[in-house]
């Protein structure tokens, strides 16, 4: 492999997981730039320059419209200084050149309100789900159990059955109409859910901990290249991280959120670099 | 033409919001409602062409997937009483300034100045509720008539075709002129007490004396004609000093002089100032003593305290109470009170990178019911407000909550304690020089960044300054935008790395008269044009603007050379930025407006003019006698009992409403255990992923031995804070303390007889302070008082108890060795490390079950105590240790419940293994507070290397965990005295709080 992947992760306006977002893309083998959005607005950085585009968590704009509305219609709606060109418009060709994007909780809010997710029938651009406040009324912060569909094309969680990660929001409950819902079940676009001790998706509370559809903690496009969940992957990437490190000794060092990070750079080495 | 835009839920989809307002309305006020279902209005005041507002109302204003929209159309219906809530002219609307700059980014123009877009919200209640059932739903619980505003419709008055008419909550400048007023200081005595008052001013008939007399100087007079002013001074002058002089900004309690007696000892004696004589002394003697391990890089002369982590990293920690506001708007106070402690610590040094916050809250009991004085809001309302607010400031601002904790007593009704803090972390050196230092130098520019100033929070210095009274003013309340204050971080952080500006302070308490006012010390003066400052909305007069707190707004001190590069970055990263003057060695407070001086005063009567203060305080000790002793006592039951009371419960719901894992960095989470669920006692967070030095926090508080002395009131809290941290792996030889005071009013006069004893109570409180803390060498950093925490309106007069928080920072060299608190293994053997006295005294146990204050306070005997956690270090770095759980309130039982349900074993203890003094009871071995005990379990095969680490000290293996998963506790005479399962246990202690 002659080239490294280039990971970007945004921040600005209320992101706040930046840090160590950036710091699984490392540890996975990718150069990550922590990119403010005032650089890719003034037209200093492009999108084109990378292969693997991270929306990290926080509150966009204070969720004050809703999750990620007010970041959703940034990106849509300002111009890149001196052009027309949206970051919309570089999104788009980003993902037309069959490049990754991850969207972790407030990330995956903002894909799924811009339409990058799940985007049947290829449609990036409408608005077909959404992600809306917990059941409980409430911001949580709780580990859960998940699996991930092994017949589902996402190319973050293949390979991959079982994980722990932290849940952090209060607007994560996946809901959409039942033709959707339908299309992302035969799609096998649900690309983890929210299960019981024994691994069975649920909606029983606290495990599944906002009353998702479907008990749906992350969804991918069709291509499986975008992809984007509630749970947090790049706080678990070390042993550390383990709300039980202290009491269970056979824990690896690495973490399980770290997976879905290399299994994106593996993909971009084989198939873009 | 303003719009009124309303967004609703589609059919069918599930309101969580108003369902959990429905249920809240029951448990506040005991109503019983069908249903609630909210809507969210935006109110649009601004000139869009019909394309633009669609694409605003379809687009960010509505979530097409769940909602619906509709322009000056109702979306109401089915209901019985409609409410809709919004907010009064000139108070935050968060989402209302978001929805501006959507459309802003829709329409490509920025908003004219008086345009606006307001938001408010409907609540449709249904089920039997009339107009005056509504109005007291409302005034009790949905909104606060100090910041909000509210319509009640009933459905048969409700218009179905034009719904409500659209208000509008512009500021009303109304036709005041922007003057600058005269104030006329020669005049009686009764008089000057009477501007004070009437100004909100807080200055002392003394104090006002003095400014007469300044004012009458003919040198100042003369002086001050060279700049055009008058002999009168002005109203900004008389603000600035108000603001300066103010007990929340001088400290004017701690730097007075005291006339002590100790009535017990006959000793007499003369305090001068008790921050030089004790808080001071201390951190000099502990860092003398230190020599080169002294860990001190920047104490009490900051926002924060500085200490040494690493050789190449400092921390940054301050701790801050909001309590005034809380108590009068929980919600907008809590966020204020965090995003104005997280401004402290960005706004040390050259700026540091906020890494956790702490909270801590003292509460009366959500379920008091009892009537309440007027102008109190209920306990439970204060709990769910203050909670609320502090989970938006803490989780919006991206900073992981670790540590904290609420302590309930029923005086906190006159007034709640909230103390939020937060750590930081920066390079130790900034371009070459030590990051902890600054100095504006002369001719740098005065930059003011980030919000604009509006009416808010005005008089907020000088109104925390007195006690809740019925004059208390509205403006003193506000609400915090913790997302304009991130986009200002963000943008500070890269000018400091860039070498921008060459010194920061925030805008608290005071504004700019504060801010600017400090800093200039640095140069000896300032020149500072109020009129260029940013407004929320015109018609401020300049006095305003020169105290106006309002929030997310620093101040910098930018080299010339430098302000263009550093307004550049501002604008592109979407930050306001002004220019508002420039730090001179004039030796004057120097203001001008429109070109005109409006203050003009010296700096050195500004800042040392204010006359200190003489208290006279007489220690009398409380009578208290210990109680007989009880017969018959069911273990069991008293057991659960206390695991069920609110000091001691688990507050999970609260805890889970905060982010604590944000920046991945926390490595020992507030709840630990086999399901994650049980009572951490300290935080630990690894700054840097690719190192293992972690950052240890704890704090320890115990207001109810200030029923007894004050004195061991505050050791016990210095011990607990530091046993807290040992528990988790902290390091004894590394760490500092921060002390945070909230005393009630103990100034001798007509309204507090009593000032002399609540004065000897402070003083008590500094000697141990001092003295602890200089027999553990733990250095304070930084600290804060409060000291008019009492309520009295009419003849009703509460006082809290005398409160010290002290917070503790500190490092752990390998976060890897770091100990959480929940049983690990059956067979791992179980010791009790410390001594058991009989000190029951104020306890958990004798409050709630005795129904008794007692006598016998614990005591702290740090030279032991000191042994010990060196021990508890070293025994942690070998990994001897399988888990650490601090002795605290409900002494040996609780700790040993907790330790057991957290880590899903049991537990078999033995009473008579228990190293305590002779002849005491079962009763008292079980729930005895004696200070720093710690309660460990340890792996068999580590049980010989443990006990020879502890050869010599009380060590004690008082059992065993065992896999039946039952806590079972044997007697003296060898009968069991308690035999529970740990899941009945884990009920009782999970319970109180569960649906908060």
């Amino acid at each position: 492999m002659s080239r490294n992947v280039k990971a970007i992760v945004i921040t600005g306006n209320g992101t706040n997981c930046e840090r160590e977002v950036a710091t699984a893309c490392r540890l996975a083998g990718a150069d990550c730039d922590v990119v403010h959005i005032a650089e890719l607005l003034a037209g200093r950085v492009r999108l084109d320059g990378y292969h693997f585009l991270n929306l990290a968590g926080g509150f966009l704009d204070g969720d004050d419209l809703g999750s990620a509305k007010a970041g959703a219609n940034r990106l849509r709606h300002a111009a890149v200084h001196g052009s027309s060109e949206t970051l919309a418009d570089q999104l788009q060709q980003f993902i037309a050149a069959g490049k990754l994007v991850m969207g972790v909780c407030n990330g995956f809010q903002l894909m799924v309100k811009l339409g990058l997710l799940p985007a049947l029938g290829g449609d990036y651009l409408t608005q077909s789900a959404t992600l809306t406040h917990n059941d409980s009324g409430r911001f949580e912060d709780r580990w859960c159990e998940l699996v991930a569909d092994s017949d589902s094309p996402c190319v973050y969680t293949r390979g991959l059955d079982r994980l722990y990660l932290p849940v952090r929001h209060g607007e994560g409950k996946f809901v959409a109409d039942a033709a959707t819902l339908a299309a992302i079940e035969s799609g096998h676009l649900a690309a983890l859910r929210y299960t019981d001790a024994e691994g069975r998706p649920t909606m029983d509370y606290p495990q599944n901990p906002n009353g998702a559809m479907n008990a749906i903690a992350g969804v991918c496009d069709a291509s499986g290249r975008l992809f984007g969940l509630m749970p947090h992957p790049e706080a678990y990437v070390q042993r550390t991280h383990h709300p039980r490190w202290t009491r269970e000794p056979q824990l690896p060092e690495e973490g399980m959120g770290l997976w879905l990070y290399r299994n994106a750079i593996n993909f971009l080495r084989e198939a873009v670099l | 033409m303003p719009w009124r835009i309303e967004v609703a839920l589609k059919d069918g989809v599930r309101d969580p919001r108003g369902e959990r307002i429905k249920h809240e309305i029951l448990e506040h006020l005991g109503i019983e409602l069908t249903s609630v279902r909210t809507l969210d209005v935006y109110t649009i005041d601004a000139t869009l062409s019909d394309d633009e507002l669609q694409t605003a109302a379809n687009g960010p204003l509505c979530d097409p997937i769940v909602q619906l929209v509709a322009i000056d159309n109702p979306l109401a219906s089915d209901f019985d009483v409609l409410i809709e809530v919004g907010y009064r002219p000139g108070v935050t609307d968060n989402a209302g300034r978001t929805a501006r700059e959507a459309i802003q980014y829709i329409t490509g123009r920025p908003f004219a100045p008086a345009e606006a877009v307001y938001t408010s919200v409907q609540y449709l209640l249904k089920g039997a509720v009339d107009v005056a059932t509504a109005e007291r739903i409302v005034s009790g619980f949905l909104a606060n008539g100090l910041i909000q505003r509210w319509t009640i419709v009933p459905a048969a008055e409700f218009d179905r075709s034009k719904g409500l008419p659209v208000t509008i909550p512009k500021v009303d400048v109304g036709s005041h002129q922007v003057t600058v007023q005269e104030i006329d200081l020669q005049v009686s005595d009764a008089e000057l007490v009477e501007i004070s008052k009437a100004g909100m001013l807080a200055l002392t008939l003394e104090e006002m004396k003095i400014i007469q007399s300044y004012a009458a100087d003919p040198a100042v007079q003369k002086d001050r004609q060279q700049v055009g002013l008058g002999a009168k001074l002005t109203d900004c002058e008389l603000e600035a000093l108000a603001q300066t002089w103010s007990e929340h900004c001088k400290h004017k309690i701690f730097s007075a002089a005291i006339d002590y007696e100790d009535t017990v000892t006959g000793e007499k004696q003369q305090i001068n100032s008790l921050f030089k004589s004790y808080i001071v002394r201390a951190t000099t003697d502990i860092r003398k003593n230190a020599g080169k391990d002294d860990i001190c890089l920047s104490v009490f002369k900051d926002n924060a305290g500085v200490i040494r982590f690493t050789d190449d990293m400092s921390l940054v920690f301050k701790v801050e109470t909001h309590n005034s506001p809380s108590a009068l708007d929980p919600y907008g106070g809590a966020l204020t009170g965090i995003v104005g402690v997280n401004r402290d610590s960005f706004g040390t040094g050259q700026g540091a990178h906020l890494l956790f916050n702490t909270d801590v809250f003292c509460f009366a009991s959500p379920f008091y019911d009892k009537p309440l004085p007027p102008r109190l809001l209920h306990p439970r309302r204060i709990f769910d407000g203050v909670v609320e607010g502090v989970e938006h400031g803490g989780n919006k601002s991206g900073i992981p909550t670790v540590n904290g904790s609420i302590v309930f007593d029923d005086r906190f009704a006159g007034k709640p304690l909230v103390y939020c803090g937060t750590g930081a972390i920066m390079p130790s050196m900034i371009h070459g020089k030590p990051s902890h230092e600054k100095c504006a130098q002369i001719g740098d520019r005065i930059i003011m960044v980030g919000g604009r100033i509006g009416k808010d929070g005005i008089h907020g210095a000088t109104f925390s300054s007195e006690e809740l009274h019925e004059g208390s003013p509205v403006t003193a309340v506000q609400i915090g935008d913790p997302i304009t204050q991130k986009r200002m971080f963000d943008f500070l952080i890269i000018a400091r790395d860039r070498g921008l500006y060459r010194s920061i302070t925030d805008n608290g308490a005071g504004g700019l008269s504060s801010s600017v006012g400090e800093m200039s010390q640095d140069t000896g003066g300032f020149e500072m044009h109020l009129d260029r400052t940013p407004l929320k909305y015109p018609g401020l007069q300049p006095w305003e603007i020169l105290i106006s707190e309002a929030q997310e707004r620093m101040t910098l001190a930018v080299p010339p050379e430098k302000v263009d590069a550093f307004l550049t970055l501002s604008k592109e990263m979407d930050v306001e930025s002004t220019d508002l003057g420039c730090f001179t060695d004039s030796g004057h407070y120097h203001c001008l407006y429109n070109g005109k001086t409006v203050t003009w005063l010296p700096m050195a009567f500004l800042h040392d003019g204010v006359p200190q203060l003489k208290i006279p305080a007489r220690w009398v000790p409380p009578k208290t006698a210990e109680p007989q002793p009880s017969a018959l006592i069911d273990f069991d039951a008293a057991l659960k009992q206390l695991l069920g009371s609110l000091n001691i419960c688990s507050k999970e719901s609260v805890v889970r409403r905060y982010d604590h894992e944000v920046q991945a960095g926390t490595v020992v989470k507030p709840l630990t255990g086999v399901v994650n669920d049980g009572p951490s006692d300290a935080a630990v967070v690894r700054p840097m992923a690719d190192r293992n030095e972690g950052v240890v926090v704890a704090h320890g508080i115990c207001p109810r031995y200030s029923d007894i002395d004050t004195y061991h009131m505050t050791a016990n809290a210095i011990d607990e804070a530091l046993r807290n941290y040992v528990a988790v792996g902290g390091n004894i030889e590394h760490v500092a303390g921060l002390d945070n005071f909230c005393w009630c009013d103990p100034v001798k006069s007509d309204k507090t007889p009593d000032g002399d004893y609540k004065a000897a109570q402070l003083v008590r409180s500094n000697q141990a302070l001092y003295d602890y803390c200089l027999a553990f060498g733990v250095p304070l950093i930084s600290g804060k008082d409060s000291m008019k925490n009492d309520y009295q309106i009419g003849n009703t007069k509460i006082s809290i108890p005398p409160t010290l928080l002290f917070s503790v920072i500190g490092k752990i060299d390998d976060v890897r060795t770091a100990t959480t608190m929940d049983a690990k293994r059956a067979g791992d053997k179980v010791y009790l490390l410390g001594s058991t006295a009989d000190e029951l005294g104020a306890s958990e146990y004798y409050t709630l079950l005795r129904g008794c204050l007692g006598a016998n306070v614990p005591q702290v005997d740090a030279k032991s105590a000191m042994t010990r956690y060196r021990a508890v270090n070293t025994a942690q770095k070998q990994g001897l240790i399988a888990s650490c759980h601090d002795l605290s309130d409900g002494g040996l039982a609780v700790a040993l419940a907790e330790t057991a349900f957290a880590g899903g074993f049991g537990i078999d203890a033995d009473l008579r293994r228990v190293d305590a003094s002779a002849g005491i009871s079962d009763e008292k071995r079980l729930f005895s507070e004696s200070a720093s005990r710690l309660l460990v379990t340890v792996r068999p095969e580590h049980q010989a290397a443990f006990e020879s680490l502890f050869a010599g000290q009380s060590c004690a293996c008082i059992g065993s965990v065992t896999a039946a998963p039952k806590l079972r506790i044997t007697g003296q005479s060898g009968a069991p005295l308690i035999e529970t399962d740990i899941a009945d246990l884990k009920a009782a202690w999970q319970a109180p709080l569960k649906e908060l």
